[in-house]
């Protein structure tokens, strides 16, 4: 009999040793990574997703105005947004995320771009091309130019200067050596967006489809303007009402030190539940790390976009994560000084328990959802940690504290109550 | 047996107490008003790395054509930093050749150009009025909830706790000036989230013990079980506190934002769930069962 129970208590005890190393082993290959022969398992922290205010980037909210004889219509909205996709890819920048909110606004997040006003530029400009006429007729727009490209050229007086190149489709062709046989020895406007940006003056009927606008800064200003005509004009004027950008740096310095932050946060916590709960806080302090890696793996799972915000969530669910056990290990404490055994007192405690934490929970849960539904931007990814937290901290804390108390209670190492603090 | 805490016995205190820091709040609101930021009425924030100490009037002299009100403060550890605040949110132009001034007397790089910030004043009013609807929504969601598992009473105890803890917290903001920006939305309606869930707990012991008292003792009732989870509503929000308020201390300003009213509005969850929305609730039962006594009598 009592060999029988050493040897359940000497199970119990690997049990839990073996629980401890897996937790260790896990935790240290999520926060350092390891490379077993091919298989590269990075880090945690480099696989999450993080948002811009944490990498650096370029967010944009612009708003569609209506004309007077023009509607903002659904279409309108999305062919805008096809556009301006078009135009951010030739920054080369990897993945921006565009979106519609509401019926006549579009989010634009841009991370990592290295020159900020410039893709802010690209982004919001109308792009109405026009050939206009001496007499005010607009001879073709941007939609009858099938390509462009910004380059060097020398000009009559032997200087290299950028020019943009078009090629005019079939009908674009037609319509510019006709109005260039019409207007010979006038002077043809080129207007980007209502503003002039040229206007050579015409010598000789242009039957091949092919013009050039001078007039350009720099290669580099002429490649974003050719972009900007190969891209099309947007179909609705937009104008930007929010505007935030955060440079890499800073970026990288609020990730930083929001991690140590929430370190230290994270360290008080474990010390407070150690010295106040004793053998329990020692397991409290272990599902809390559960927790933690729990939530990690889940963040990275679902893709989950880490922000600033985010993170203050994280660290809120942390406390409420540790509430569970406060409620569960206060319960056990009352249980016990009821007289009930050890045992009951922990089973009990966490039966008793579960519908408080379920309770008060649930409405934690409400707001969350009501924060994330209703919410917009960084309210959001708030919104988007706290429900995933709370989530996970209601299992964590009611399913694997409760069999880690029971395992540490059958390894018997432990018999006074005041090494669980009671 | 420990003593209870007396807290429906005397509730007189503790709702004077409660009052008066009501009372406070509430006249700063109409006296000081609200400190708002850009997100509210809008602007523009441009923070620049200058990589050497400088002159506020510098900074202000390259600023003056685009607005001649504009804030200049210093950032940075070393102060090296200029945060330009103004309230006419910039075109990107403006903004382009404004920095590029800057790039041209202080030698900048274009990486230099911390970030920027520009709302257009019609968002604000906006983002305000789709708080309050978030509110509402997640307030009477709540209601329904507790008055599915509990009963309406205490939902109703529950949610003026609630406005209670709302109200401290803008107050607090009203009279230290502290700028109100979209961060003090999400972290008013987490308060909403997390007070809620102290009331709770308190809110079902009493339901546990309801039958272990006689009909009409609520103040005994209250006070017995508000004891009894005294200890865990303390731990709890000690132990939240401890995390954001490291947050708070280690942080950076964007999370400094959400963490401020965070930790005043624990303090004031905790307070009112403890004090106040148990000791209403036993009010409120007394009340109605004076009033159904004296119409049967």
């Amino acid at each position: 009999m009592s060999k029988q129970k050493t040897n359940s208590q000497a199970k119990s005890g690997m049990l839990l040793i073996l629980i401890a190393l897996f937790i260790g082993l896990v935790g240290y290959v999520l926060f350092n990574g390891v490379s077993v022969g091919v298989y590269d398992i990075g880090n945690v922290s480099q696989n999450i997703n993080y948002g811009l205010d944490l990498t650096g980037g370029v967010n944009v909210v612009l708003e569609a105005q209506a004309t007077d004889d023009e509607a903002v219509t659904a279409e309108k909205i999305e062919s805008a947004m096809l556009t301006i996709r078009q135009r951010i890819d030739t920054l080369g920048v990897s993945e921006p995320t565009i979106t519609k909110q509401g019926d006549n606004r579009i989010r634009v997040s841009i991370p990592s771009v290295s020159d900020q006003e410039e893709a802010l530029d690209l982004i919001g400009k109308t792009a109405q091309l026009e050939f206009v006429g001496p007499d005010g007729t607009v001879i073709l727009t941007g939609k009858d130019v099938v390509d462009s490209k910004g380059v060097m050229q020398t000009d009559s007086s032997g200087l290299e200067k950028a020019v943009v190149t078009l090629k005019f489709s079939e009908e674009g062709t037609k319509l510019f050596a006709d109005a260039t046989q019409k207007y010979i020895g006038q002077a043809i406007q080129i207007k980007l967006d209502d503003e002039i940006i040229s206007s050579p003056t015409v010598n000789v009927a242009i039957t091949n489809g092919e013009a050039v606008i001078e007039g350009i800064g720099d290669i580099e200003e002429a490649g974003n303007l050719a972009s900007l005509i190969r891209g099309g004009a947007l179909p609705v004027k937009l104008v930007p009402i929010e505007v935030r950008t955060v440079g890499p740096t800073l970026g990288q310095n609020s990730l930083d030190k929001s991690i140590y932050a929430g370190m230290i946060g994270i360290a008080l916590v474990l010390v407070f539940m150690l010295i106040f709960y004793r053998g329990l806080g020692i397991i409290a302090d272990l599902a809390l790390i559960i927790f933690i890696i729990i939530f990690m793996i889940i963040l990275t799972a679902l893709n989950v976009t880490l922000t600033l915000p985010g993170i203050a969530g994280l660290i809120l669910t942390i406390g409420m994560a540790v509430d569970a056990n406060v409620i569960i290990f206060e319960r056990i404490k009352e249980e016990a000084r009821l007289g009930k055994s050890l045992l009951t007192a922990i089973d009990n405690g966490f039966s008793r328990a579960f519908s408080t934490i379920l309770d008060s929970n649930v409405t934690t849960l409400i707001a969350g959802f009501v924060l994330f539904f209703l919410g917009s931007g960084s309210v959001q990814g708030f919104a988007v940690t706290l429900i995933l937290g709370i989530l996970v901290s209601m299992f964590t804390a009611v399913v694997i504290t409760k069999q880690l108390v029971i395992l540490l209670v059958k390894t018997e190492l432990f018999k006074s109550n005041s090494f669980y603090g009671i | 047996m420990k003593k209870n805490i007396q807290v429906a016995e005397k509730s007189k205190i503790w709702f004077a107490i409660s009052l008066i820091l009501i009372t406070i709040s509430v006249g700063s609101l109409f006296i000081n008003g609200l400190n708002f930021g850009i997100d509210f009425i809008g602007g523009t924030i441009v923070t620049i790395e200058l990589n050497t100490p400088f002159e506020t009037s510098d900074a202000k002299a390259l600023i003056e054509e685009y607005d001649s009100s504009a804030d200049v403060t210093y950032a940075g550890e070393a102060k090296t930093q200029v945060i330009i605040s103004t309230k006419k949110d910039l075109s990107t132009e403006e903004r382009q050749t404004l920095f590029s001034k800057f790039q041209e007397k202080y030698n900048l790089e274009d990486t230099d150009l911390l970030s920027i910030d520009t709302v257009s004043p019609s968002i604000g009013a906006e983002m305000a009025n789709s708080a309050m609807i978030a509110a509402v929504v997640a307030v009477l969601l709540m209601l329904v909830y507790i008055t599915f598992r509990f009963e309406f009473m205490f939902g109703l105890a529950a949610v003026i706790a609630l406005v209670h803890d709302l109200i401290i917290v803008l107050g607090v903001y009203s009279i230290f000036q502290i700028q109100v920006n979209s961060p003090l939305i999400a972290a008013m309606l987490t308060i909403l989230g997390y007070s809620i869930n102290d009331t709770i707990v308190v809110f079902d012991r009493i339901r546990e013990n309801r039958p272990k008292f006689g009909k009409y003792d609520y103040a005994n009732l209250v006070d017995t079980s508000v004891t009894q989870t005294l200890r865990r509503s303390i731990n709890t929000s000690f132990t939240t506190l401890l995390a954001i308020g490291a947050l708070y201390a280690f942080g950076v300003p964007a999370v400094q934002d959400f963490a401020l009213p965070l930790m005043v509005g624990i303090v004031s969850g905790t307070y009112s769930s403890i004090f106040i929305a148990s000791a209403l609730w036993s009010k409120i039962k007394e009340f109605q069962a004076s009033k159904s006594a004296a119409v049967k009598s």
